[in-house]
């Protein structure tokens, strides 16, 4: 049994502690909006934030958030209102989407430290998150919009 | 909210709400309406709803394009809400049943099926007529309903969105309230394709609304196959074979020699004994491991020690395979297919002034979907019923796999579409939800079957590997007069597309295959053979610009014979990219004609070079395509985007290799997709204005890369690529030779 806070509830999660992260968000808890894309910590599709720090929750075992605060797309905001979430609707972002949970929390961890990122900063940041419908500059205008509208 | 309204029963709905329905009967001739007395007065039809208006206004249209990002699923219901002349703000959209004899479209190759296959992006095109036809019906049925309650000449009645109107009085009826009171005929108006719109009057098709799919993708809600739970669902997670098309071997008690398989030719008991572990399960070229939580199913599946039988594939090493290739292709004696052939070619180059020769190979590619393989199947108690939950290309296709591995009939099962992680040629065959569906009936419960990653890349399937030699021979004039184009490699009809040229004038032509199998599973890959036979054709084509000296566009006008399409591209092409103006130093230009599934394009690239790493980078982008009617502005050029990213991953970065028949590559540290990093830093896209049916657009984008970047590349250094993809080692190798 492990404890931690996931998107501002508290919940115990009765599983082997060494369980990916990933798997007791989606599986054990049933939040599906984190994705599995390589299980290997290469594409970025599972990216939570664990107090405020995005990390691939495919490669994180769940005893290592064990009284922490875990935050994933369905608690960026409550109802799709954070700045980011609403540029990657005015961009029309995504194609297929699968990748676009984690690209939108990777991206809130940058705004989150560096409020008005240049596009260098921002390719960075994102250079670890894959998005095979090659949606990667309308999620830089999307980072670029939230961080003029924030 | 899910842009998509799940598990409603549509019989239900269909009884409890009042409006208008229209409904679709078996057929055999595409998507035609009927009215709900016509159908139900068919013996045995089936009754489904197609287009719903209640009197609340809302229009319910049911969409047959599979979502796999390119943005089909709201492209298709609004061609019918064009001609319906619908207040798109009032429609909802609803994914169709798998029933291709009610939603198929006419197999476009001629066969008497119908289909409902989504390759070579063709949704729109597929669809086009047929959605424009049953929006004017529908729109026809809602006018007659209101001239007969006004007693007025249906004739001198018009629509606005939504709203029936009288010009003579100002009189209007809302859709809705039509449906409160309207009836539809027992035979549906017949629609003379001189009533449907002029493009000029469309107020949807040409602009661009926001795709329905959108909202659910940013906040998590959108649902895959990947997500689905059901009560009760366990987790399986599959081992196949390194070899692909192996098996397990499996112990025969009545056999007397047991020395070619050990009584357990897996850790069956081993297996077995994790806690929570619930089966072994044994498919036709694997195991699959069913627990109560993915991970311990994927741990299992991690610990499995299994002996395989011999295949096809066994030793198979893809480099010695390529060098082969070219064996194969000197061989007078080996077996050659061929593909076309127009005028005389041995003439051409026996009279010929000049001729020419060139070789160039291509690797295997992954499609790499985000999303891996996966599928949910449910089963009935009496195992006279299963349930499908999928994302597919082919929800007929899947529908039939999964009835014959459980030997039911197509009818017996349903099939629930979901949103893809991505397609690319990679889900049309429901293979996954075959395995998956044995799977729930060896344990009587429904299965989430969820492939890793690395079993994903170690299965391909792949786009093939080729030789292919060119040949092109030209007069005293400089005009190309013959063309000889020879692929080799297996894959068969995936080998073939792309390689016939059609936009230029070449008056002898001879194309031929030479087929070889290695037991290597291939697959339709995004514009597949155009990737490699592009490239081919369009290098060749630059070799002779150069070594004639003339402007590589002007020699496709000229001396290839362009047709006028291509003409206009290409005219487009370098307009838009300033085509002649001078590029900063240690930067160059090369084009490409693109083609596929009836668009045609030309683009160009503006390429610099590494040369003590041999990384290309690719800086800009112009691409100038004829589509047709552009039906969804941003979502096409959004596809063409896609395409050109797809492209320039494959192209630069992207390699499957195979040694002693197994794939080498097996996630993606080593098998690279291009990151942001290497994004161009613009992308230009133009559609040709023209009035014409719309052709596909979502592989469009990709066929010109590799012959721009190489035809670039020759222009920066005198030397040229002919080996896909362009890793910066094989650019390295290019520049010693």
């Amino acid at each position: 049994m492990v404890s931690f806070t996931l998107n501002n509830r508290q919940v115990a999660v009765d599983a082997d502690p060494k369980t990916p992260l990933l798997w007791a968000i989606r599986d054990h808890v049933g939040l599906t909006g984190t994705k599995y894309g390589c299980g290997a910590g290469l594409c970025g599709a599972c990216t939570v934030h664990i107090d405020g720090v995005a990390h691939r929750a495919c490669m994180t075992q769940m005893s290592n958030v064990a009284g922490k605060k875990v935050v994933t797309i369905e608690g960026l905001s409550p109802d799709s209102s954070h700045p980011l979430q609403k540029a990657w609707v005015a961009e029309e972002v995504p194609q297929c989407g699968y990748c676009q949970s984690g690209q939108i929390m990777k991206a809130a961890e940058l705004l989150a430290k560096n409020p008005k990122p240049s596009r260098a900063d921002i390719i960075t940041h994102m250079d670890g998150n894959i998005c095979r419908c090659g949606t990667y500059h309308r999620i830089i205008a999307a980072i670029e919009r939230a961080s003029k509208e924030a | 909210m899910n842009a998509i309204d799940k598990n409603i029963s549509r019989r239900s709905v269909l009884a409890g709400l009042g409006g208008l329905t229209f409904c679709i009967a078996v057929g055999n001739d595409g998507v035609r309406l009927m009215s709900q007395a016509q159908a139900n007065a068919l013996a045995n039809a089936q009754v489904t709803p197609w287009v719903r208006i209640a009197p609340d206004g809302k229009i319910t249209i049911l969409s047959a394009g599979a979502e796999m990002g390119q943005g089909s699923m709201t492209s298709l219901p609004l061609i019918l809400a064009e001609e319906l002349d619908a207040d798109w703000s009032k429609v909802a959209i609803e994914w169709v049943p798998a029933d291709p004899k009610v939603y198929g479209y006419k197999d476009p190759a001629g066969g008497t099926e119908q289909l409902m296959w989504i390759v070579g992006s063709r949704a729109v095109q597929l669809y086009f007529t047929q959605l424009r036809l049953a929006g004017a019906q529908v729109r026809k049925v809602l006018i007659a309903n209101a001239a007969q309650r006004w007693g007025v000449d249906a004739a001198t009645l018009k629509t606005e969105p939504s709203v029936v109107i009288n010009p003579a009085n100002g009189q209007r009826l809302s859709y809705g309230e039509i449906a409160a009171f309207g009836t539809v005929p027992v035979t549906l108006p017949a629609i003379d394709p001189n009533e449907l719109k002029a493009r000029k009057d469309f107020r949807l098709i040409g602009t661009s609304v926001p795709r329905r799919d959108t909202p659910s993708k940013v906040n998590g809600t959108a649902q895959y196959a990947i997500d689905v739970k059901l009560p009760g669902m366990v987790y399986a997670s599959t081992l196949h074979s390194p070899v692909h098309n192996a098996q397990p071997r499996i112990w025969d008690p009545g056999k007397q020699d047991q020395s070619a398989a050990a009584p357990e030719s897996w850790n069956d008991a081993e297996i077995k004994a994790i806690k929570g572990v619930i089966d072994v399960v044994k498919l036709p070229s694997g195991l699959a491991v069913v627990a109560d939580h993915f991970e311990t199913a994927k741990a299992g599946r991690d610990a499995l020690k299994v002996k395989w039988t011999k295949a096809k594939a066994d030793g198979f090493n893809s480099d010695r395979a390529l060098a082969d290739y070219v064996r194969i292709h000197d061989d007078p004696n080996a077996q050659a297919t061929k593909v076309d052939e127009k005028g005389d070619v041995k003439a051409a180059f026996a009279s010929a002034a000049k001729t020419y020769h060139a070789e160039f190979r291509s690797d295997y590619g992954y499609h790499a979907q985000m999303e891996p393989l996966n599928a949910v199947v449910r089963i009935n108690d009496a195992g006279d019923k299963a349930e499908v939950w999928e994302g597919s290309q082919a929800p007929d296709e899947s529908r039939k796999a999964v009835a014959k591995v459980l030997g039911l009939k197509d009818e017996q099962v349903d099939f629930h579409q979901c949103y893809m992680g991505g397609g690319f040629g990679r889900r049309s065959l429901g293979d996954y939800a075959a395995e998956c569906a044995l799977i729930a009936k060896a344990v009587r419960r429904p299965v989430k079957l969820i492939w890793t990653r690395e079993e994903d890349i170690a299965q391909g399937m792949f786009r093939p590997q080729s030789f292919q030699c060119l040949e092109a021979a030209t007069d005293a004039s400089g005009k190309v007069t013959g063309w000889k184009h020879c692929v080799v490699g297996d894959g068969e009809f995936l080998l073939l597309t792309g390689i016939r040229i059609p936009y230029y004038g070449v008056p002898n032509q001879y194309i031929e295959r030479r087929g070889v199998s290695h037991g290597i599973k291939l697959k339709h890959w995004r514009a597949v053979g155009h990737v490699f036979n592009t490239f081919a054709i369009e290098s060749m084509v630059d070799q002779m610009a150069a070594d004639q000296g003339i402007d590589p566009i002007e020699f496709r006008l000229d001396r290839m014979g362009a047709t006028p399409k291509a003409r206009k591209v290409f005219e487009t092409m370098a307009q838009m990219s300033d085509y002649k103006a001078k590029r900063p130093d240690g930067r160059a230009l090369g084009i490409s004609i693109t083609e596929r599934s009836g668009s045609l394009g030309a683009g160009t690239v503006e390429i610099s070079l590494d040369r003590q790493t041999g990384k290309i980078r690719v800086h800009k982008v112009w691409v100038a395509i004829d589509g047709g009617v552009i039906v969804q502005p941003a979502a096409a050029k959004a596809n063409v985007e896609s395409a050109i990213i797809y492209g320039l991953s494959s192209i630069l970065h992207e390699r499957v290799t195979i040694k002693d028949g197994v794939v080498e590559q097996s996630n993606f540290h080593d098998y690279n997709l291009m990151r942001m990093s290497d994004l161009p830093e613009q992308m230009n896209v133009q559609f040709v204005d023209v009035d014409t049916r719309p052709t596909g657009l979502g592989e469009i984008g990709n066929p010109f890369i590799a012959g721009a970047i190489s035809n670039a590349f020759f222009k920066l250094t005198g030397k040229r690529l002919r080996h896909l993809p362009f890793t910066p080692d094989r650019v390295l190798e290019t520049l010693k030779a």
